[in-house]
């Protein structure tokens, strides 16, 4: 194919814009919708879901949605690649099959179904050959926490997806894939590159990277002169050009608010940047210092120039694992002397906690209006605020602490401070803290265990 | 802080060791603009210069020591990286986000407004340039 691509982002996380995907495949003119689902934290919340319910563990919202918009893709031609399967591909993929069905599609939708990123039951047998799962960050050994472990997946690349695609999937449910891979794999499906061409695995990484947080390139959360960001209500979700040289466009669909500009993609390369020279996908290393930005018109983006280097041998692994508890308790106090209010209301429940006797990891306060996003930057505040809401969020290995901790909030407000409010929302929750342990695996123990499945509807 | 920070800058406002020139003290909020993310207890901070021409004045004066005496007590060590394809550097802050993802109980767990405390930093932009753009005096 010689021609290029349009591939549209429509998700940028589990809980995005609801509407967005409908309205880019309602604008049409693109060939590929690519939704991301998968935070780091997601696998280990669907994991919990699927234990409850084993029909359970994938992006929920991902089965109606394909309800509503199938009709449009299967007459449009765009096809679909998306990580909602979560912890479950195939109870998702099953679920879109089941409505395709019931829209009276059968025989003209097949799925492709990507699993084996999936390394719960292979835990043990893996730790036993031999392999650490070190905490990247820490070197910890992950017999440390083996205990607790909920959720254990292998980030996978682009090929499963671009095997999909080629075998004729429309729609293509995957598990843990990199939310770069879905973008990548479009490209190598379309334009037959090699997958050891280097610099064409950065240019799609990079292009990934531009729309996997959704509207965060064109216009949602720029900084950059934001008072004249315009229209977004509708904001227009990004979309590649993708060209079979490798460059690119990003733009968006005609009639939407938003904008994408050279700004606007700038600050979405940059965000969760590390080394921009050595940025590791399972599909290659790009190298964000060559990318080349140009204004190409109203709305429109060429990025080009980009260098690559060859893939490493591992792939990372997200592990989810049970942590302890916690809760946030807030109350609002009110002019004069907010600040001084609410300084004294904390004094009066840590004073309250130890006498308790209670013990935790951290307590931490923050006021809002004051501190709680700059720290001591924000410098000292007018003594005339209006209001200052007190913060005190807890930690602790134990529930028992935390649970007694969302009992103390309340009362504050006939025994502490005055002019006190903002209690409205009832005794803090106390949350169940699900961490993350990012770690590496040999590729080899991981690639061949990686399976494609085509379900015709 | 992991380094000790090296001897104060000059004074602003002074004329600068064998320029001879004169300069502005500038918030960087005039200066650049940028977005902030996390990764595990990392905050990354992009920092994009709102000029090309700016972008030099940035490198020179947004040091990695600089910036981890502004955050001093908020990371435990600053690494920066140089985009000058973007007009952009990129800092890592180690230590800031208070064990980071769900373990921390901080407002802004993963980092994101980050950037807009990185643009509460001054730094000294030559006198002509600053009247010519007219960067607002700290």
């Amino acid at each position: 194919m010689s021609k290029s691509i349009r591939i549209a982002s429509g998700q940028g996380f589990w809980g995005d814009w609801l509407e967005a995907p409908v309205r880019q495949v309602e604008a049409g003119g693109i060939d590929f919708l690519m939704m991301d689902y998968l935070a780091e934290v997601t696998m280990s919340i669907m994991q919990k879901q699927k234990s409850r319910n084993p029909a359970a563990g994938f992006a929920r919202d991902f089965v109606p949605l394909m309800e509503r918009i199938l009709p449009d893709l299967v007459a449009k031609g765009i096809r679909v690649t998306s990580n909602a399967g979560g912890v479950n591909p195939r109870g998702c993929a099953e679920g879109v099959l089941a409505a395709a069905r019931k829209l009276g599609l059968a025989g003209s939708v097949r799925i492709g179904l990507v699993t084996g990123d999936d390394l719960m039951d292979r835990l043990d047998d893996l730790i036993a050959r031999g392999h650490l799962l070190n905490d990247m960050d820490t070197g910890r050994p992950v017999t440390d926490i083996r205990d607790t472990i909920l959720s254990a997946n292998a980030y996978l690349g682009m090929q499963p997806m671009v095997t999909a695609l080629d075998r004729g999937a429309q729609i293509v449910v995957t598990g843990r894939v990199t939310d770069t891979g879905l973008t990548l794999a479009p490209m190598f499906h379309a334009f037959r590159w090699q997958v050891d061409d280097w610099d064409k695995v950065a240019s799609g990484t990079v292009a990934g990277h531009i729309i996997e947080c959704g509207a965060q390139a064109s216009g949602g959360n720029l900084l950059k002169d934001w008072q004249k960001v315009r229209g977004l209500t509708n904001p227009g979700f990004p979309i590649v050009e993708a060209r079979p040289d490798g460059t690119f466009y990003i733009t968006k669909a005609k009639g939407t608010g938003g904008v994408v500009s050279v700004a606007s993609v700038t600050e979405q390369l940059v965000y969760e940047m590390g080394d921009p020279t050595t940025y590791i996908t399972p599909d290659g290393v790009a190298d964000f210092t060559t990318i080349h930005l140009a204004p190409a018109g109203r709305n429109r983006v060429l990025v080009s120039g980009i260098k690559g280097r060859p893939r490493t041998d591992q792939l990372k692994v997200s592990i989810a694992y049970f942590y302890g508890y916690k809760a946030v308790g807030t109350l609002v106090y009110s002019w004069p002397d907010a600040y001084a209010k609410a300084k004294a209301a904390d004094k009066v429940v840590r004073g309250r906690l130890a006498d308790l006797g209670l013990e935790f990891e951290q307590i931490l306060t923050e006021y809002v209006g004051v501190d709680a996003t700059h720290g001591r930057l924000a410098g000292e505040p007018s003594p005339d605020l209006a209001e200052v809401q007190l913060r005190i969020g807890v930690r602790a290995r134990e529930k028992a602490p935390v649970e007694r901790f969302t009992r103390e909030i309340a009362p504050l407000v006939l025994t502490g401070p005055p002019s006190v409010t903002g209690f409205a929302g009832g005794r803090p929750q106390v949350e169940e803290i699900v961490a993350y342990w990012p770690a590496l695996i040999d590729r080899n123990e991981i690639e061949p265990h990686v399976t494609v499945d085509i379900l015709e509807a | 802080m992991s380094k000790t920070v090296k001897r104060r800058r000059a004074a602003p406002k002074k004329s600068r060791a064998g320029s001879g020139k004169k300069s502005r003290t500038v918030q960087l909020r005039y200066l650049a603009h940028g977005r902030s993310g996390d990764k595990g207890d990392t905050a990354n901070v992009g920092l994009v210069a709102l000029e090309p021409e700016l972008y030099p004045i940035l490198v020179k004066e947004v040091t990695r020591a600089r910036v981890a005496r502004h955050f001093k007590g908020m990371a435990s060590r600053v690494e920066r990286f140089e985009l000058p394809n973007l007009n952009a550097l990129n800092f890592l802050l180690h230590g800031a986000l208070d064990g980071g993802g769900t373990i921390s109980l901080k407002t802004d767990a993963q980092g994101k407004v980050y950037s807009t405390a990185l643009l509460r930093m001054t730094i000294s932009v030559p006198e002509a340039l600053g009247r010519r753009l007219r960067l607002p005096r700290a």
